[in-house]
This record gives structure tokens, sequence and C-alpha cells, in this order.
């Protein structure tokens, strides 16, 4: 990120992880990224959270390594505390002002050594802590800030009152520059990607429950400080009035959310729901002895595994649930604890005491947002987020300018990602001739040849905040460490992800003169390329590097048993440090990538993937099973939002016809994948004919079905229907729905059940919108609609809304006494439908007849998915749907190189979920099929020829076909050819000899890591000391 | 890294080394994430190991082979929660077998040495692969084992016969064969992985090397008594 000039690409403007990951990949399919942010470091409100739902990653520790990452982008540039003034040109030549703050401190010559901090005589409230702790007037934003450069708050002595100024005199490299003014830069750009994300509700603006005035009432945002390690407390719950310990705590749903008075946002957040989840799940992790209530008007978990993720959150000891609008009663002098009035259908009126009240809040439009609009030449839509294209939400309403994440409307980190992922396929299409022309590759030092050196070991271990730190017991790891033969250096450190933790584990490297590191923190699967980029800019072999994982396979695991866990962490490190001292040095090789792309499945989702490929200039094979393009969108009439799917379809299917790049397969079957990241080859039946097509990267767009209903009378009476059924005969008018008078709805059908344990996400704005279009046909008729709970989130709420007030009947149902159906006639004598249900609010059985009863069934995963991932050799989770890389960062890759998901086959999904989604693995797949060539590991296998005794075996055993033989004056001996060798190690445990041995994995390596786990098992009772421990999940 | 890759080396070391259990956990078979399907070749070396640890008196149950996705976080914990249980209840090696750990042990690092053979001899029976994982379960049978450790051959270079040519000791794929120009080749029986490539190599005519299976191996010819002394006719020692 040296670049000085101001001729870029992109402007990506919100650092926040959209914004990084648009920006990440724009860069690395070769353009140049200028990537602005108001604060002092990128990272935005993702580096606030604690932890992230629903699998409780930390969320600092996901995110961080992306922050590395865009700082070494040679093809990014960071500019922070920057803020846009103008924006003038049109798509392909913006020409943008931006406004760099003063910070007060040159970023250029700082080292990021916080004397200035450390000397500064004023505390202000730190704004990273959301105000609950103080910091100093001069500080660094956060540990892992990117840049690593403090800033000075407006607060500051000097700045107020031109007193002080001591920072300036303690910085030995003169970086205060306390007559910093603001400057203007112009830069000049193609496309505009905008992801200015959110901002959180704010409470105080209308004194909403007490918020500002009571002490004990606090945002969700303030909780997730003070749950997190690098809070305000270190990780300690503590409230805000006497800093003691809650063991009480109420949290209040939709805040500022589902609400139509003056200051609320009608729509849903979306969010919140399973944040709160999170919340409750985590304050039991810190005490399992809090009480935990949850007031709530629905609970939505619509998302991916979100559903499993409240069940666990509802089955903790002492956590409720509770369906009630809340008010606050009152703060209680002596204890400052806070009352919650709420009421229950089965005991009205309750009044209950709190020591800790916390507010889910909403999501709003992001500050600023009309002045951003402005300048932006955009519009926005009646909530102030940022109006797109019904059919897109990442196109704005000017062409060339992309919206990423929440700006979009609330979404969740994946969704934000994925849109993320999605502008940058958009921005590449729009700017495919411009790719490459002002890219840079990364430099590194020479490498220092350390094979004749004594092995020299670096530990360093980390706390992560407070994951590793609270169970196991990270200083005397270290001092165990120490005790290691080989080990030369070991120090710990709060996140040793974090920038400067890196950079200062380079300069040790050099210092100390290691030539082996072991980090004993998290999981080589997030970290490790990270940490072998930091051995590289070391200037030694990235080989000679292992990771120690002592947070999942120990504190993680064992979070109740701290003693045992540290011992553990030491057998850990100990076995890490012996397998290093044998690591060797190596060199990887580099495989060309095929340009073109396979998409499987041609849906919405496929045919969108396709054309984001196509536009930005690769070539694709799209693959249908069926005679025509479509997919489940075919029987779809319009979205809630009143998009025409039929004229879209249309249109979308004359663009990817007439697309030159792309080739459609019709009534395909695929038979057979072969080959790998960037260089697959796929066999083809289609139409009577066998091809085979190679490709470099391949997207399953699937899709997902309609659960074929076997309850509630469906297919035995018919007048039940499914509503897809209902949605079709409602296009083609059919006459049993002009004569209805009463039609009743069932939701979750075959869903949120044993068996199928998820929410369908779209069923219940299905069920708005088909009840709608029934009022829009005949007011007068009677629409109920049975539900659990109503998942009408983001905007979609307005809909559900407006059918309640067209007068359409929401009745709520339980598990515990489901809707019954009866064939029946009523007063009239006329043949109806009887469905009962119990109406818990007032209390009595209701009996509805109808002439019609639509069921709201699930969607399943599609018949091919199973059949493409294992084809594709690619994982589907439990419920059959494919399982992504990683749930949060990276929402639409497999773990497999090279082959990306969209559509309904990752998760049901509504139609602008599905493109956006389309995008964002177009996107993702670009950044692979724009580079020449694709690294492969040097860890595959090699022969030592004179042990080798030619007796085949491994040979037979490796199914690349990477074993041949070579003629020798000993004989035939085995050789293996490095770039169709994959590394699994097949052969190695089947040579008798030893003679052909996998890198980095040798036998050598894993003997002295076994022989170092049960080093010091006592002889006679050899019983590790962790094996008496419980492993929790 | 796949499952396949486990050896049997690394098991066994680890009971040698006195682990009170084994667990090897990986991919469900058919849901490979490389093409090979490794984890097959898993399953049939883990069942050798079995029957090759009942043959040294251990206990079979201490080794295990579990199928965990990496999206099946509650399952490893189960997995692992109720492979520690089996394991309390069996308690340290050689607790359940009756037999002081050290006994056991050196059972063990015995087996270990003869890895390479056995993978030699089983060289088919290890690359077999089935459909089903029950079809594993009769591929190695107790006598089988038994009688493959009963009739591990050995090497022995007849001083009598040995010419000292150098061919066996320079194809000797472990370096297991001492001597040198003139000096009588000796096989260290230590080092020794029982390849037949010696027996192989020696050059018919002169027939040095001998298989010895059921018998004791002699003791190494003296250092001090491995020159050879060529006479016109061929060589003897003096």
């Amino acid at each position: 990120m040296s670049a000085q000039s101001s001729f870029g690409d992109v402007l990506v403007l919100g650092g926040g992880i959209s914004g990084i990951q648009a920006a990440l990949d724009l860069a690395t399919s070769g353009f140049k990224v200028f990537l602005v942010e108001k604060d002092p470091t990128i990272g935005g409100k993702m580096a606030q959270l604690d932890k992230t739902f629903p699998t409780n990653d930390c969320s600092m520790c996901i995110e961080s390594p992306k922050f590395i990452e865009c700082d070494r982008h040679p093809n990014i540039e960071i500019l922070t505390h920057t803020e846009v003034a103008a924006v003038e040109g049109r798509a392909g030549d913006f020409e943008v002002t931006l406004i760099r703050k003063p910070r007060y401190v040159r970023e250029d010559v700082c080292t990021g050594c916080t004397t200035c901090a450390e000397y500064c005589p004023l505390r202000v409230p730190d704004p990273f802590n959301q105000e609950l702790s103080a910091n100093k007037a001069v500080h660094i934003y956060f540990s892992q800030a990117v840049p690593l450069v403090p800033y000075i708050d407006e607060r500051c002595l000097y700045l107020r009152d031109g007193k002080c100024s001591i920072c300036e005199g303690v910085c030995k490299n003169r970086a205060i520059d306390l007559h910093q003014t603001a400057k203007k830069q112009v830069i000049k750009v193609g496309a505009i990607v905008l992801a200015p994300g959110y901002a959180p509700f704010d409470p105080r603006a209308r004194g909403d429950y007490g918020y500002g005035t009571i002490a004990n009432v606090v945002t969700s945002l303030d909780f997730e400080r003070l749950l997190c390690a690098t809070g305000p407390h270190e990780g300690e719950i503590l409230r805000p009035s006497d800093h003691k310990h809650p063991h009480k705590i109420a949290w209040i749903h939709c805040v500022g959310s589902r609400q139509v008075l003056p200051g609320g946002h009608s729509y849903c957040s979306s969010v919140c729901c399973s944040y709160v989840q999170k919340q409750v799940i985590l304050a039991k992790d810190h005490d399992a002895g809090t009480e935990a209530v949850i007031f709530h008007n629905d609970i939505r978990s619509y998302g991916k595994d979100f559903e499993r993720f409240y069940e666990r959150a509802a089955r903790l000891p002492g956590v409720r649930f509770i369906r009630s609008y809340v008010e606050i009663g009152r703060e209680i002098p002596e204890t400052k604890n806070v009352t919650v009035r709420y009421a229950t259908d089965a005991e009205g009126v309750k009044e209950e005491e709190f020591d800790l009240v916390v507010l889910g809040v909403g999501l709003s439009p992001p500050a600023n947002v009309k002045r951003l609009a402005e300048q932006f030449g955009i519009e926005l839509n009646a909530h102030g987020f940022c109006l797109t294209d019904p059919a897109n939400p990442i196109q704005t309403t000017r062409p060339g300018v992309f919206a990423s994440g929440a700006f979009q409307g609330p979404m969740d980190i994946p969704e934000s990602v994925v849109s993320a992922s999605g502008a940058s396929a958009l921005a590449g299409a729009l700017l495919k001739a411009r790719r490459g022309k002002l890219s840079k590759k990364r430099g590194y030092p020479a490498e220092r040849d350390v094979t004749q050196e004594e092995a020299r070991v670096g530990v360093f271990a980390c706390h992560c905040g407070a994951n590793i730190g609270r169970v196991v017991n990270v200083p005397s790891l270290v001092d165990y460490a120490k005790t290691l033969e080989h080990v030369a250096h070991a120090e710990e450190g709060l996140f040793i992800c974090s920038t400067d933790a890196a950079e200062q584990i380079a300069s040790t490297i050099r210092e100390k003169g290691l030539n082996r590191v072991v980090v004993a923190a998290c999981t080589p699967r997030t970290h490790e390329p990270l940490f072998r980029d930091t051995l590289r800019e070391a200037g030694i072999n990235q080989y000679f590097f292992d990771m120690a994982n002592i947070r999942e396979h120990c504190s993680w695991v064992h979070s109740k048993q701290k003693e045992e866990a540290t011992e553990k962490a030491k057998d850990i490190v100990r076995m890490s440090v012996a397998r290093s001292i044998h690591l060797e040095p190596l060199k990887e090789s580099e495989l060309p990538v095929n340009k073109a792309a396979l998409v499987v499945g041609g849906g919405v989702a496929g045919m969108n993937a396709a054309l984001g490929l196509a536009d930005q200039g690769f070539e694709v094979h799209l693959v249908e099973k069926a005679k025509d393009l479509g997919g489940m969108a075919r029987r779809i009439r319009t979205t809630l939002e009143g998009l025409d799917v039929q004229a879209y379809l249309q249109d979308l299917i004359r663009r990817v016809y007439q697309h030159p790049l792309v080739h459609v397969h019709h009534e395909a079957t695929i038979t057979d994948v072969s080959g790998y990241v960037g260089s697959f080859v796929t066999t083809v039946r289609a139409e009577g004919q066998v091809r085979t097509i190679r490709h470099g990267a391949a997207i399953l767009a699937t899709g997902a079905g309609e659960h074929r209903p076997t309850e509630y009378l469906y297919g035995a009476d018919e007048r039940v229907w499914t509503q897809l059924e209902l949605e079709e005969r409602l296009a083609a008018g059919d006459e049993r729905l002009a004569c209805a008078r009463g039609v009743a709805m069932i939701q979750c059908v075959g869903c949120r059940q044993e068996g199928r344990d998820y929410c369908a996400r779209v069923c219940c704005s299905q069920a708005v919108k088909n009840a709608l279009s029934l009022k829009a046909q005949a007011p007068d008729r009677d629409v109920y609609v049975l539900y659990r709970d109503m998942r009408t989130y983001g905007f979609k709420e307005d809909y559900y809304r407006k059918a309640a007030d067209q007068g359409v009947r929401f009745v709520r149902w339980t598990p515990a006494a489901k809707p019954e159906v009866e064939a029946a006639t009523d007063e009239e004598g006329r043949p109806v439908l009887r469905v009962a249900v119990p109406d818990p609010v007032l209390g009595q059985r209701l009996a509805i007849d109808a002439d019609l009863l639509i069921l709201s069934a699930a969607a399943a995963p599609a018949a091919g998915s199973p059949e493409a991932a294992r084809l594709f050799k690619v994982p589907v989770n439990p419920d059959g749907f494919f399982q992504e890389a990683h749930v949060k960062l990276r929402p639409v890759d497999f773990a497999a190189d090279g082959v990306f998901m969209c559509g309904s086959g990752h998760y049901p999904k509504h139609l602008a979920e599905a493109v956006s989604q389309a995008y964002g693995a177009a996107g993702r797949a670009a950044t692979l099929l724009s580079q020449d060539t694709v690294t492969a590991s040097g860890s595959v296998c090699t022969v030592a020829e004179s042990a080798c005794i030619a007796c085949g075996a491994c040979v037979a055993a490796c199914t690349y076909g990477a074993i041949h033989w070579q003629k020798t004056p000993a004989g035939d001996k085995a050789e293996v050819n490095a770039v169709l060798c994959k590394g699994d190690g097949l052969c190695c445990a089947k040579c008798p000899t030893g003679a052909i041995v996998l890198r980095h994995y040798t036998d050598e390596e894993v003997l002295n890591q076994i022989d170092a786990a049960l080093f010091d098992s006592p002889s006679g009772a050899g019983e590790p000391a962790h094996a008496k421990q419980e492993v929790g999940p | 890294m796949c499952t396949g890759r486990v050896d049997l080396a690394f098991v066994l070391r680890a009971f040698q080394k006195g682990a009170t259990g084994v667990i090897i956990a990986g991919c469900w078979l058919g849901e490979c994430h490389y093409v090979t399907e490794g984890n097959y070749d898993a399953l049939n070396m883990m069942h050798l190991c079995k029957k090759l640890l009942e043959h040294a008196g251990v206990r079979p149950e201490r080794l295990r082979l579990e199928w965990v996705g990496a999206s099946e976080g509650i399952r490893f914990a189960e997995v692992m929660n109720d492979f520690a249980a089996t394991l309390r209840e069996l308690g340290p090696l050689g607790a359940a077998e009756g037999a002081p750990r050290g006994e056991v042990a050196s059972r063990l690092a015995a087996l270990a040495r003869l890895v390479p053979y056995i993978k030699l001899a089983k060289k088919e029976k290890l690359a077999q692969r089935f459909k089903s994982p029950e079809e594993y379960l009769q591929l190695y049978a107790a006598d089988e084992v038994a009688a493959l450790i009963r009739d591990v051959v050995s090497y022995y270079v007849e001083p009598e016969l040995c010419q000292a040519c150098l061919i066996c000791l320079r194809r000797c794929p472990v370096d297991a064969i001492a001597g040198g120009k003139n000096l009588i080749h000796v096989v260290d029986q230590d080092k020794c992985i029982k390849c037949g490539t010696c027996f192989d190599v020696c050059p018919s005519r002169f027939g040095a090397v001998r298989e010895i299976t059921g018998a004791p191996v002699p003791p190494p010819l003296p250092e001090e008594a491995r020159a050879v002394v060529r006479k016109a006719k061929g060589a003897r020692r003096e």
C-alpha cells in the first residue's frame, strides 16, 4: 500500500467487514483499490463484537487477519480518518475529492510505540468501548488497528485550550503534529463500492427504556463490549452503576425496530434475535448461574443454523423466553436494580426486578446518509437505506456505484460479505478492460538459508483476548516453553494475530536469529496463512512454522478445568516444538489456471452467477438438468416487493442465451469430475452427447425444492395446496380461488421440527405475499395465517403490517398444540375444511371454516445437491445444504479450493438474496480465474531413491497417478510428479522402507510429535493428566 | 494429510510410549476431501493393527477409528467422552492386560520393528478396498497374524560364502549391512527390515544370503574376524 498515486480502479467507502471483503476481492482480482474509512482504523462494527452467531466464533479473531491482508496487499491503499467531500464524473471515470481529517499523528513516521499515550495526562471516554471506559486522549483505536497509529481525540487539552503538548515532546520520532489540518486529496477511479454500514439505533434520542438516565440499562452493543476480553472490564461482565456482577439480566427485543412510532423504524432489524441469543449463551458461559429473561415479539431465527442456536439458548437452565411487550417500571434507588413490566397470556401483567437490562437495539441507516446519497448521486429508500434494483440489491440507482453490506438494509455478517464479493463482481465487469493494469505483485525479502544452523525455535503464545487466557495460564505456558530443548525464545501476547504482534514476530525472528516458529493460539485453518506470511516477511522459509492449537483443542473444550487445560496446552506446545525441529524449507509450485468456469444449475442463482462471470470476461459453461432454464423461479409470480418474476426471468434467460461467453447445456447430467483448483475436468452428458469440459472453477447452484407435506390432509383433499401451488393457481386464475370465501394458511409445515430442524426462511414472506394477493382479489374474503413466529425480517416487515392492516388474521400456534384439520360442513351446509387451533391470546379454541387450506411447506435441498456435492467432493450440512468454508467470512466458498456455491442449495433464500449470492460467488471465482497460476503447496511427496525397493505399494495407493517408475542403475525406482501430488500421504503409510516421504508431515516429524506427547507419561501408570477431562461441545 | 497417512508405526509407537489409547478421527467414508478415499485405507490398517495389538496382548479397544465431519463438533465431543470412558475403565496400558507396562512396551517395540516386514508381507491385503466397512472386519484373522509373526524371516550372510562383493551392502534400503571391500558382510538384525533385497541381489553363484524362518539367527561374526583373504581359487577366511 505504498503507492501514493491518485489513480486507482475502485473506491471502496467504508472499512467494515463488507468494505474489507470488497477491497480484498477486487485487489486480488487485479484492481487497484482505495479503501476509505472515516474512523482511525478499519474494522467497523464487527471489530466491536465479542463473538459472532451462530458459531460463537471470536469476532476480532476472524476479522483481524483480514486487516493484515488489506494492509499487506499491494493493490489496496487504506485511507483512514478520511471522508468524502465530492464526487464527479461517471461510471468508468469518477473523480472523488477526499478530506483526510487531521489525526495529529503522522502515519508515515509513527512506529506505533504508544509512548505518547503513556504520557498523555487526559483520559477521555473510549469510543471503541462504547464510552463505558476511558482511554487517553491520544491512543490507538484498538490493539489490532490498521494502521497501527494513534490518533488524537478532539477533546485533547491542546486542541481544545492550547494547553499541554507533552506527547509532542516525548515522541522520539517527531510523529506528533498538533498543527495538522484537514487535507484534500483527489483520486480518480472507475467504480465505487459503498459500504458505509449502519448505525446502531440510539435509544437515547427518545429516552427509550430509560437508556441514558438509568445506569443499569445498556444497549446490546454496550453489552458486547462488556462481554469482550478487550472491553472495559477485560471480559468481566460488570454493570455500570456499581461495577458489580449482574446475576439477573433482562434482554428487550425490537428496540427501535418494528414500530411505527416517531423516531422508531417500521422494519425488522434482522439480526437482533440471534445476537441476543448469542449474548444469553455467552453471559451463561461467563457465569452459569446467571438468570436470563428475554422479552420478545416473535423469535426470528430465519438464517442458516439459527433455529438450532435459538433452541440451544432456550434449553439453557435459568433462561426464559417471554413473548411480551414491556416497559421499564422503575430504578430501585438503593440497589439501582431496574424493574420491567410485562404481560403474559397466562399470568397477566407482572413486574420483575433485574440487575441489568440490555436493549436489543436495531440497525439504523449510517450517520449522515442523506449527505452521502447527495454526494454520490444515489437515491435512498423510504427507510433511509440505499435504494437498490429490486432484482439486484447491489445495484444502486447510479451506474458504476454499487452498494455492499448493511447499507442495503439490515443484514448479518455473511450477507455483508456475500454482497461485498458481489459488488466486486459487478465492478469487475464494468472495469474488465482495466484489470491488471495498475495492480502489483507483492515482494518479499530473500530467504535466509538456515539448513546448516542448529534449530532455534521461537514460541509465541496467544491469550486470544480471554478465549485462551481465561482458561490456560499463558505465562506459565511461556515459562514452560522456555525450558524445552531448542527453544531460543518464548513470549506471550494478547492477540498474536494483530498487525503489531505479527510485525513483532518478524522482527524477533530477525533479531534472535530464530529459524523455527511455533504459534500457540488458534486453528491453522484460519490463521496459518497469516503467520506463514509473517515468516516470509522475516526472511525465512514459510514451512518452518507450526501452529499449536491451544484454543479449539484446549481452552474451548476444557473451559471448566483450568489447571488440566494448562497442562494440556504444555503438552500441545511441547509436541509442536518437537515437530518444528525437524521441519524443512519447502518450495511451492505454480499450477496453471484454466480461465473458464462451470456453473451447475440454471435457476436464477446459476444464471446470475454465469452472467456475473461472463460479464467479467470469463467463459462459462452453464449446466442445467431440465429442458429449460429458470428453475424454481418459473413457479413464482411476483416477489413480496412486487417484482414481476416471470418478466424478469424472460429477460434473464435472454441475456444468458445472448451472451457470447455463456454456453448452456440443457438436459445435462454430470457424470464425472476430476482435477483440482485451476484445472477441473468435468464430463457432461447433455441432449444425448457426452462432452468433456475443462474449467478452473466451479459454482454449485443446484437450488432447493419444496417439501411435499404428509399432514393436514395434503394429497387426500384437493382443497389443500402448498404455497407454490397457490401461487401458480393465482397466476392461472384458477376458479376455485374466485369462489373461495375463506382461506387458511398453516406455517412451518415440515420444518422447525424433528428431522428438519431449520426455519425455511422464505415461507412467512411467501404467506404474507399470497395473503395480500388473496385480499386484493376479494377484500371481504377471510384470510387466516396460522403461524409460530412471523419471520418477515428486514423491510418485509412492512408487508406483514400491511397484511394485518388489510384484515388478514394472524393466529399463533405452538408445537404443543398443532392445528387440526378436518373436512366438515358449515352452518349453511357448505363443505368446508375446518381448521381448529387453540388461540393463545383469546385462550380458547378457534375453529376456522375455510374453502382452501394453504400449507407453507418447507424449502428442502434439491435432489441434485447431494450428487453435485459428491462429484465435487464438497460437504453438505446435516440438513443437506452445502457447507461453506466458514459460516461468517467465507460464505460462498467451499473448503475445497476452486469450488463455490450460491442460491438455495446453500440455504433457502429470496430471489434478491439468491442474486446477491450469485454475484458473490462470481466475485470469489473471479479472484481465482483472474490469476494465471495458483500456488500449489510444497507439502508433497518425494522419494529417497536409495531406500526404494520398487515394491510398488505407493504406485498402487496413489489414485492421482502422481507416482511413476524411473529407471536407474540400481533398477526401477518410484518417482513423484510434484504437480500431481496432493499431499494426502497414503503412499507413505504403505511404503515398507520409508523411502517415500510426505514433506512437512514426515515420519520423523510425526514420530517426534508422538514421542513428545507421551514424554512425561510416568512409566507403569501412563495416563496423561488431561485424560480425566470431559470434553465440552 | 489424510487418515490414510496414519502409519501402523505411528500407532504402535504411541502405545509403546505408554499411550492409554489412540484415536484416529477423519472424514466419513465417501466424503473424502481428496479423491483418494484414503479413509478406507485407514480402516484397513486399523483392523490389522487391532489384530497385532491383540497378538501383543494389548486390548484392541484401546485403538479406535471414528468418522467425524468438520461440522460435527458435538459428535466429536461425544466420541471423545465415550472413548475416554472406555479408557478409564481399561486403566493405563498394562492394567487391563495383566502385565507390567514395561513388558507390554517391549512386546510392542518388537512388533514395531516388524512394521516394514508386515507392510511388505500384507502389501496386497493392505491395498484392498471394499465398499462397506463391515467387509473389513474379517479381513485379518487372528491366526493369520500369529502366523505372520511366527514365520517372520531373517536374513543372514553366510560368512563362508560371502565374497564381500558389496552388492547387497549397496542395495540395502536401510543401510543395515556392514562390511566393505575385503570385509565379510554382516546384517545388523536390529536395523534389518526384512525386505529381502539382499537375498534377491546376492549373485546366485555365491548364494551367500540365507533366509531363516523359525530358527534363531547365528550371532554376527566378530569384527576382527571379518577380513577376507583371497586365494587363487576364491576367498577363504584365514
